[in-house]
């Protein structure tokens, strides 16, 4: 998610970081930011607008006084990108008796349907029973999909036959059948997409609003959006007074800068952001986190927060006691890598940490989530007994381990050779303080298991007395044998 | 209505926008300066053309017309040439305005089969619906194919317009490999004898690697199936997507070969300037535009009336 505009505002950045920082070459930086800003279809006007705050702050005496002027402008890019997206409001207005109606709005294809079920899943995990209601009658198959998403999700979805009914009606309708329902306190609109500069179907949209009152209308946004998101924005906003944006999609490439023109313009929170097609793929939207991304810093925060929601906490405490233990089997090793799929997948995880974003666009064609795959199979083709005691697998059992999990013997022993590595550093981990601890880490990256190329190689262990480089043993080598060559000859002078 | 009076009622806000802004800005008289050209560069870049393309014009301009007085014609035709000049390509020139199947490669023999592809929501069932429709009227036979297993109610979305155009239609459960749909739709196309046969495929984002693999696998079985298939190759880009319509039409084409570009969605207020960049960097033209909800409202792209109703009156 917005590696694009990270990129290109981390090479303007750095473009000043370089050499002596001087009001000139803060404004030809600026300019690059502000290209850089355009390129990733930040609306003109704030984009503009942005860089001028910017550089009017960044010219300040005290800015270039400073100890680390460069680091200092960073700091303000990132405090105006935060004001920009910024300040959040996450709350869907629910109230605590009665039923809540919510009314997603939007273009054509924004991702409304999707979006409606991945709200229902959201409010359904925070104990709530949401409805769905179909109120689509325009687009072909439309009703159909919301079903099938209701199923997915386990809501229930109201609907009425598109040649007998109106949305308003279908609206209506829903909210008396939710009354009846009696346990269902949010009910969710799903609207057809209509253009902004349509008439007709925006006065429908306000027949639906006055008719209804919905607690909340939220418009959903394509992310891949360009200077047009503005205007449609601006025009759903004037109908509607919209009170809240979720921004779909953001899982491409897109630079995104729908983000930081629609609450600019609008003056409207993005609440939400949608990563992906499943319908658990929707965030929270944190201004913070976002610029701290844009500027290439992670998403630590965020990470942290999936790692707490979705980890099994109890088992992540057993495995760390058996690995303080030294006793980390094959099998737990399984486990733990089905607790961290659970978080996404590895590109996803290592864009959130920082100095990590990069290394996952060089990974390029690797595909870290199939050799997981591949692990697992394997060490699922083991018996109990042999994940316990891996010494014991020798070439038959090998073989039948490859053919169980269709893949080489050869893969065999490196998941082998792999896990006796690791397992090693675990186990001199386990007894260490967090500062050894992340010497070990950096052991590991110098084995390999940083290097998506390299299987991990276990570093020869030398007594701490001597040199570890090849070349200096060489030479001290060859130093010990001038010497002994010495001795001798003085001895035989002697003689 | 004529065949670019659509074109042009749906561009219609487009030239608005570009019109007034204009005559506010160059008045017959004044000096072109350069606060004027950099206003007259951020109306360019707000149609999403992008900084490059919009630089270009703009230096054009800076370059014959800077600090002299206006005068409006030469202004528009330095515009207007540049923008022909980004839009035009070396390969053959648009193709004939009164036969709106022109832009559509066909096959020597056989079937013509026409894969679409193209991110979540661009439009791309709407766009075959409306291209069926399109072939159907100039009395070719057209089979579809639901490529688009994935999506909840998309098989029956496309089913609902086979109904309404009365095509025929080949279909699999949802959740099946879209490939095998691919390879029963050429089956079929070929049992029938049809004229045309187009592939839906399932909305995905250029980014996600294993999706972009299955659309790889999707071609590859149907010019397994079909030699030389499939014939033409179309991206639908809706026409509101800002700079990532360019990455999106260099990752779908390294994957499918694009041959072309429906623009869906241009009756809004959104230019689809992207196509400006796409067309300069990968030399992928625009086939079709796509100007409104009815199934009619297609309409084979011609960059010469584009620019024209883009900015001329």
């Amino acid at each position: 998610m917005f590696e694009g505009i990270t990129k290109s505002l981390s090479d303007a950045l750095g473009a000043i970081g370089r050499g002596k920082l001087t009001e000139g070459n803060i404004r030809e930086g600026m300019k690059q930011v502000r290209q850089a800003l355009l390129e990733a279809d930040v609306n003109y006007e704030i984009a503009n607008d942005f860089v001028n705050r910017v550089t009017e702050q960044a010219v300040g005496e005290q800015v270039l006084k400073s100890l680390k002027p460069s680091e200092q402008i960073v700091g303000i890019v990132h405090d105006e990108l935060i004001q920009l997206m910024g300040p959040v409001d996450h709350s869907l207005g629910l109230k605590r008796q009665g039923i809540t109606v919510l009314m997603m709005c939007g273009l054509q294809g924004s991702g409304k349907t999707t979006t409606c079920g991945k709200l229902a899943t959201m409010l359904q995990q925070q104990g709530r029973h949401p409805m769905l209601v179909a109120a689509d009658l325009q687009r072909p198959a439309a009703i159909e999909q919301l079903k099938v998403i209701g199923e997915q999700v386990g809501v229930p979805v109201y609907s009425e036959p598109p040649s007998e009914s109106t949305p308003v009606k279908v609206c209506r309708n829903a909210l008396k059948e939710a009354e009846k329902q009696g346990d269902v306190n949010v009910v969710i609109l799903d609207t057809a997409g209509r253009l902004h500069v349509d008439d007709e179907l925006m006065a429908e949209l306000e027949l639906i609003d006055r008719k209804l009152q919905p607690d909340q209308a939220l418009l959903v946004c394509d992310a891949m959006t360009g200077q047009d998101a503005v205007n449609s924005a601006k025009a759903f906003n004037d109908a509607l007074e919209i009170d809240g944006v979720i921004l779909t999609k953001l899982d491409g490439d897109t630079r995104g800068g729908a983000a930081l023109s629609v609450k600019a313009v609008t003056g409207v929170p993005i609440k939400f952001v949608g990563v992906g097609e499943q319908l658990d793929k929707l965030d929270e939207f944190h201004p913070d986190r976002m610029a701290g991304r844009i500027l290439g810093m992670g998403d630590v925060l965020s990470l942290v927060e999936s790692v707490r929601d979705k980890l099994d906490e109890d088992e992540m405490l057993a495995q760390q006691q058996k690995m303080q233990e030294g006793k980390f089997t094959l099998d737990d090793f399984r486990k733990q890598m089905a607790q961290i799929k659970k978080l996404g997948s590895m590109g996803e995880i290592m864009k959130m940490i920082p100095g990590m974003g990069g290394m996952a666009e060089q990974m390029g064609d690797m595909n870290p989530d199939q050799d997981l795959v591949h692990i697992e199979a394997i060490i699922s083709s083991m018996t109990l007994d042999e994940r316990e005691n891996p010494e014991k697998i020798d070439r038959s059992r090998r073989n039948r381990i490859a053919q169980g999990s269709g893949s080489d013997p050869s893969d065999v022993n490196r998941l082998l050779k792999d896990f006796d590595n690791m397992s090693g550093v675990m186990q001199k981990m386990a007894g260490m303080g967090m500062r050894d601890r992340m010497k070990a880490i950096n052991e590991l990256k110098d084995m390999g298991a940083m290097d998506p190329n390299a299987s991990m190689n276990k570093k020869k262990e030398r007594s701490k007395r001597g040199p570890v480089d090849r070349n200096t043993i060489r030479e001290k080598r060859k130093k010990e044998r001038k010497n002994a060559r010495n001795a001798r000859k003085k001895n035989k002078r002697k003689r | 209505m004529g065949l670019f009076d659509k074109l042009k009622r749906g561009l219609a806000k487009t030239k608005q926008v570009l019109q007034t802004d204009v005559r506010d800005l160059f008045k017959a008289g004044d000096i072109l300066d350069e606060e004027k050209l950099q206003q007259f560069e951020s109306r360019l870049l707000k149609t999403d053309m992008g900084v490059e393309a919009a630089g270009a014009i703009v230096a054009d301009l800076r370059e014959h017309h800077g600090g002299r007085t206006v005068v409006l014609v030469e202004i528009w035709d330095t515009v207007k040439r540049q923008l022909q000049a980004q839009l035009s390509w070396d390969d053959e020139t648009g193709w004939d305005a009164s036969d709106p199947l022109s832009p559509l490669e066909s096959a020597d023999a056989g079937p013509t089969v026409i894969l679409v592809a193209g991110v979540n929501g661009a439009g791309k069932t709407t766009s075959i619906a409306k291209l069926a429709n399109l072939l159907q009227g100039a009395g070719k036979t057209v089979v579809l194919a639901a490529g688009d297993t994935f999506r909840a109610a998309a098989v029956e979305q496309l089913t609902m317009w086979s109904e309404r155009l009365g095509c025929e239609i080949v279909k699999q459960a949802s959740g099946a490999d879209p490939a095998s749909v691919a390879h029963i739709g050429c089956e079929r196309a070929l049992e029938t004898n049809s004229d045309y046969l187009i592939v839906d495929t399932a909305g995905r984002l250029q980014t996600q690697k294993n999706l972009m693999d299955e659309l790889a696998k999707v071609h590859r079985v149907i010019s397994k199936k079909i030699p030389g298939a499939p014939h033409e190759s179309l991206l639908v880009l809706d026409a509101t997507t800002g700079q990532n319509g360019v990455s999106q039409a260099r990752n779908f084409s390294e994957v499918t070969e694009c041959t072309g570009i429906i623009l869906a969605k241009l009756d809004g207020t959104a230019k689809g300037g992207v196509v400006v960049p796409i067309r300069q960097q990968m030399g992928i033209p625009v086939k079709y535009v796509g100007v409104g909800e009815q199934i009619d409202d297609l309409e084979p792209f011609d960059p010469d009336n584009f620019v024209d109703a883009l900015i001329a009156d």
